[in-house]
């Protein structure tokens, strides 16, 4: 595809802190190349704005090559932007036509308050998974590999919930700011294997009554998480917590 | 944990609203076999049978209360769902995926359901209410005779539009309601999604087209009455 570069208008949201309220601010940006990644464009904006004497954006980012979920940008309605299956910092500017008008927002959900402009708090999932998203390892050393076969498929199952990056996308997307989607990433990617065996019971129910906690809505399998997740986690998974749930619910859970 | 905190937890109640729904999918099926009998042309002959049947049936009466525990139950945790879902998102998005992501009718469930809800005040003030009215008060259990109420109700325009918007939003909350229901408890394994998905689309145009033909039919039959 032809290099080319673009002049845009952004419209992106500002805010101090979770307390104030927030407003958009519209930029201009010029000489923006198609090369470009989302977030190095967002770099020029904010190298133009330290220039001026301005405050920069804050916004979320660390690895930049798709695979950490630090990035968080909600792109013209869509969470990390219009590419399917791709996080924001892989979103690159040939999306996008001279003269362009992109609006730009946190997640917003009010289990994510926003803590300054597109940043916003997401230790809501790392309680969920401090919750129960683990496997507890008592004594002892590692058993050997070759002790604990596990079925192919069963294995790329479960590797391909555990790719879930935990960006919050599915929040951000629900309609009912549901984190079904995440929870059933890692629970499945954990029931599917022997390891996660013996406290699958416990580790529903108790995931399940951390995500109520943090506020998160109820999901009502309306699908939005699963078309805007960057790591293509599928509803079979939402599927598979809600068995591992019902198992626990009907079988009784350690906790009686 | 004891059932009252499974039920409080946010799949516990998803469980109760899959499970009404699946049973009213039930009641559907029976309720739309008993009517379609209108079409055997009799005169409502069958048809006044198997309502009998149904009216004079014990057995029936007792799932009734069933039926209208698991109604009440649907709609009670599915608007309360509805609400507190609704209020998750203090500060709205300036720009919305709308249709990109998601179907409209999936969305709407509260909407289709409380228009649903709508037309079944006017079907049972119709029909249900006045035939039980009638088998307690008046002498010997009289059975209205529903077929003629029928004929007299469909005569009037508005109510044949009203009944068959009323099967559009039922099909729509079907379109959604019956996969949905089978995947909260988690019975959409990539082995039978595909054919639940299947299942659910042709019951869902199914089963309201054939409650939709019936005050059309209905109305046609009284106009050549007259």
């Amino acid at each position: 595809m032809q290099h080319y570069t673009m002049n845009l208008t952004l419209k992106v949201w500002r805010q101090r802190n979770s307390k104030m309220k927030g407003h958009f601010e519209t930029f201009q940006v010029k000489d923006i190349s198609s090369e470009m990644s989302f977030l190095e464009m967002f770099d020029v904006l904010n190298e133009q704005l330290v220039a001026e004497g301005k405050d920069p954006i804050a916004f979320d980012h660390d690895c930049r090559e798709g695979i950490c979920g630090s990035c968080s940008m909600h792109i013209n309605g869509r969470a990390h932007g219009p590419w399917d299956q791709t996080t924001t910092c892989q979103l690159h500017m040939r999306e996008y036509k001279n003269g362009d008008t992109i609006v730009v927002e946190p997640w917003r959900a009010d289990s994510f308050p926003v803590i300054r402009d597109l940043v916003v708090d997401r230790s809501s999932f790392d309680r969920i998974i401090a919750a129960g998203g683990y496997v507890s390892v008592n004594t002892g050393n590692a058993v050997d590999a070759n002790s604990l076969p596990i079925e192919k498929q069963r294995a790329d199952e479960s590797f391909a919930a555990a790719s879930c990056i935990g960006c919050g996308a599915c929040v951000a997307a629900c309609p009912n700011t549901s984190a079904m989607l995440f929870v059933s990433a890692k629970i499945a990617h954990l029931a599917l294997l022997p390891q996660g065996g013996p406290e699958r019971k416990v580790r529903a129910v108790n995931m399940v009554q951390q995500m109520d906690t943090e506020g998160f809505g109820s999901c009502t399998n309306i699908g939005a998480c699963e078309a805007e997740c960057p790591k293509g986690i599928s509803l079979e998974n939402i599927a598979r917590l809600n068995r591992e749930f019902v198992g626990a619910m009907f079988s009784g859970s350690p906790q009686g | 944990m004891n059932w009252k905190n499974y039920f409080s937890t946010s799949i516990g109640k998803k469980i109760l609203v899959g499970a009404t729904g699946l049973f009213l999918i039930l009641f559907l099926v029976v309720h739309c076999y008993v009517n379609a009998m209108i079409f055997w042309c009799d005169g409502g002959k069958h048809f006044t049978e198997a309502a009998a049947f149904m009216g004079g049936n014990v057995a029936v009466r007792i799932l009734e209360i069933g039926l209208f525990a698991g109604l009440l139950l649907h709609i009670i945790q599915g608007l309360m769902l509805w609400s507190q879902n609704s209020k998750r998102r203090s500060v709205k998005y300036e720009v919305s995926a709308g249709n990109k992501t998601s179907k409209w009718y999936s969305r709407s469930m509260g909407l289709l359901g409380t228009l649903i809800l709508l037309f079944l005040v006017l079907h049972m003030y119709h029909f249900w209410a006045p035939n039980r009215y009638g088998q307690a008060f008046d002498a010997g259990w009289k059975e209205e005779d529903l077929y003629d109420k029928m004929v007299i109700v469909f005569s009037e325009l508005w109510v044949v539009v009203v009944y068959v918007l009323g099967c559009f939003s039922l099909s729509w909350h079907l379109v959604h309601g019956f996969y949905s229901g089978f995947q909260t408890f988690g019975l959409t394994t990539h082995k039978y999604k595909s054919v639940i998905r299947s299942i659910g689309v042709a019951f869902a145009i199914l089963i309201p087209l054939i409650f939709a033909s019936m005050p059309v039919y209905l109305h046609y039959i009284s106009s050549y009455q007259q």
